[in-house]
């Protein structure tokens, strides 16, 4: 009785250990947004002020604003377009058989593990090449070497489950191929579209290096490069108060995205993971 | 009927492919030429200006005798640049420490959601959002929490006694690496503990039945019985990270840059394409980068045998 006692004990120990473990950094830079002035550089555990100045700081001026519209536009192109790319591929790879089909997967799965730095010369001459130098364009193109081939391994895995009696029936029935994939097996496959879309989205929100490297201008940059670059009037001067503040509002959609699809992204990320 | 047959299936075959040509013309054009572009670029003296006008050099960007006459001279070149050799260290030691340390953490933050119990819920949502945030972000948050003046971290280490005087995290070289391995350990164990949780939810419970009635030791169970059958699920994650390790760049650019103590093999091809105008030598160093990674990854791929074609 005792010993299970001492179990349950630990087990408790653990769980606040871990939850804090795990919040407190994400708390932490919340309770400093709402810090202004010389309140910053105290340090409390607790929230013990409630000033929105960093806020305002940091959306009414400078490109903020812009920075948060661009990565909205970048992360939505990307999750629509690699979605249309891979939805009729994954059909292709998982409901038919032709030669070539082991091949072609595994260049699919050795792509999605290349390190982005391998690609990033080439890309850069490209970039410019094509005039996509310093426009949304670039990143676009670019985010497609890894939310592409995640994207069509995901589907590809959920669309190889789908019982195949649907598809023969509507073969009887005279459908053609595209009929079998947009009238057959869309609507049962709207939750695994949702969590690689969700993916895809917060992938490609998260980006830096290329961000970094294809747009140098103010304007056309994302968040996380604008939150990177964030400096204050003079060199020394680091301007946490703002930072936070903006760290806080890119991160907050996401983390309620998150938290809502909570079971869908977990079963996305261990299929892209433990399936493959 | 078999005429039939095959007819329809060369018409499957042939949709097969005309949905297959979109995706794999943007995969080539993002990723097939970008590559081979990288590779070529490494064996000329290309400049960030003009990176198509490069001349042929051959492998004198990876090893080149640069001759002084009189048989005086010195090995020239990345294969001869210790700072290379340095980032390549840097690269693996992160790798080594971080992932270990993943590994082990994940593995109890596993083990605590796999028992019942009230809010579980609510624990596995909380180790979700550092995976969630920007690792950006998580950069600059833990960047402030280890200022060496007003940070929290300096601050809960005094008060409890742990140090005596504040540390300059990311600052100092000594604490440097440090700093990066407790800001990726934070991000990146949620991964970790969630593809070995579900490994262990996919484990029949009978077993554990049958251990209960025999009486034996949870803790022989675990090492006895939970350990061999997840390792598959455990490997698979630790390779995961692993080669996600290897090509890190963000969190080392926002936390500690200009550190020699964490310049990373990314970091320094990176420093070398755009910043030291050293285009060519930084393709090179690329793809240097990029032939480690392909050789783990082969590895990995017959090592694990997967079957990629989906046949039973």
């Amino acid at each position: 009785m005792r010993n299970r006692l001492l179990k349950q004990v630990g087990l408790w120990v653990l769980i606040v250990i871990i939850s804090v473990y795990a919040l407190f950094p994400f708390y932490y830079a919340i309770i400093t947004s709402f810090k202004s002035g010389s309140a910053i550089f105290s340090v409390t555990y607790l929230p013990d002020s409630f000033s929105m100045a960093n806020y305002i700081g940091v959306l009414g001026s400078g490109h903020f604003p812009r920075n948060i519209v661009n990565s909205v536009i970048v992360a939505t192109a990307v999750v629509i377009l690699s979605l249309l790319l891979a939805i009729t591929a994954s059909y292709a790879l998982a409901r038919v058989r032709f030669k070539g089909r082991g091949i072609l997967l595994f260049t699919i799965l050795s792509v999605s593990m290349f390190p982005q730095i391998a690609v990033l010369a080439g890309l850069f001459e490209m970039v410019r090449g094509l005039g996509l130098y310093n426009t949304l364009f670039s990143l676009i193109l670019a985010y497609m070497i890894f939310t592409l081939p995640f994207t069509v391994w995901v589907l590809t895995t959920f669309m190889r489950d789908l019982p195949v009696e649907l598809e023969e029936a509507a073969i009887v029935d005279g459908a053609k191929p595209h009929q079998i994939i947009f009238k057959v097996f869309m609507p049962l496959m709207w939750p695994a579209l949702v969590t690689t879309g969700l993916l895809a989205f917060i992938s490609a929100w998260n980006e830096f290096l290329f961000a970094l490297t294809f747009v140098s201008n103010n304007e056309q940059r994302t968040v996380p490069v604008a939150i990177a670059l964030l400096s204050g009037a003079t060199e020394q001067e680091i301007p946490w108060g703002p930072i936070m503040a903006a760290s806080v509002i890119v991160t907050v959609p996401l983390v309620i995205l998150v938290l809502i699809f909570q079971r869908r992204i977990v079963a996305g990320l261990t299929a892209g993971a433990v399936k493959g | 009927m078999a005429a039939a047959t095959s007819q329809l299936t060369r018409e499957k075959i042939r949709a097969a492919w005309i949905f297959l040509v979109p995706m794999m013309l943007v995969l080539l054009a993002v990723a097939g030429w970008p590559l081979l572009r990288t590779i070529w670029l490494g064996f000329t003296d290309a400049k960030l200006s003009q990176p198509g006008s490069g001349q042929w050099i051959g492998f004198e960007n990876y090893l080149f005798w640069l001759d002084y006459g009189e048989g005086d001279g010195e090995w020239i070149g990345l294969l001869a640049d210790p700072t290379w050799w340095r980032a390549v260290w840097n690269t693996v030691y992160f790798t080594v420490i971080a992932c270990t340390i993943e590994t082990l953490l994940g593995l109890i933050v596993a083990l605590v959601l796999n028992a019942e119990f009230a809010g579980r819920g609510f624990v596995r949502a909380a180790i979700l959002v550092p995976w969630a945030i920007p690792t950006i972000v998580s950069a600059k948050m833990w960047d402030w929490m280890m200022n060496d003046q007003f940070g929290i971290l300096n601050d809960m280490f005094l008060k409890i006694g742990l140090i005596s005087a504040p540390i300059a995290w990311t600052a100092q070289p000594e604490t440097a690496m440090a700093a990066v391995i407790i800001v990726d350990v934070w991000k990146t164990t949620p991964f970790m503990a969630l593809l070995i949780l579900a490994g262990m939810q996919m484990l029949p419970g009978d077993i554990y039945e049958a251990a209960r009635v025999d009486g034996i030791h949870p803790v022989k169970v675990f090492f006895k019985v939970t350990l061999p059958l997840i390792r598959p699920a455990i490997m698979v994650a630790v390779i995961f990270r692993m080669l996600d390790s290897l090509r890190i760049f963000d969190l080392i650019y926002v936390l500690t840059p200009n550190n020699a103590q964490t310049v990373t093999m990314s970091v320094y091809a990176r420093q070398h394409l755009f910043d030291f105008d050293n285009f060519a030598y930084g393709s090179a160093a690329s793809t240097l980068l990029f032939l480690i990674i392909a050789g783990i990854t082969i590895l990995y791929i017959y090592a694990g045998r997967l079957n990629l074609s989906g046949d039973k």
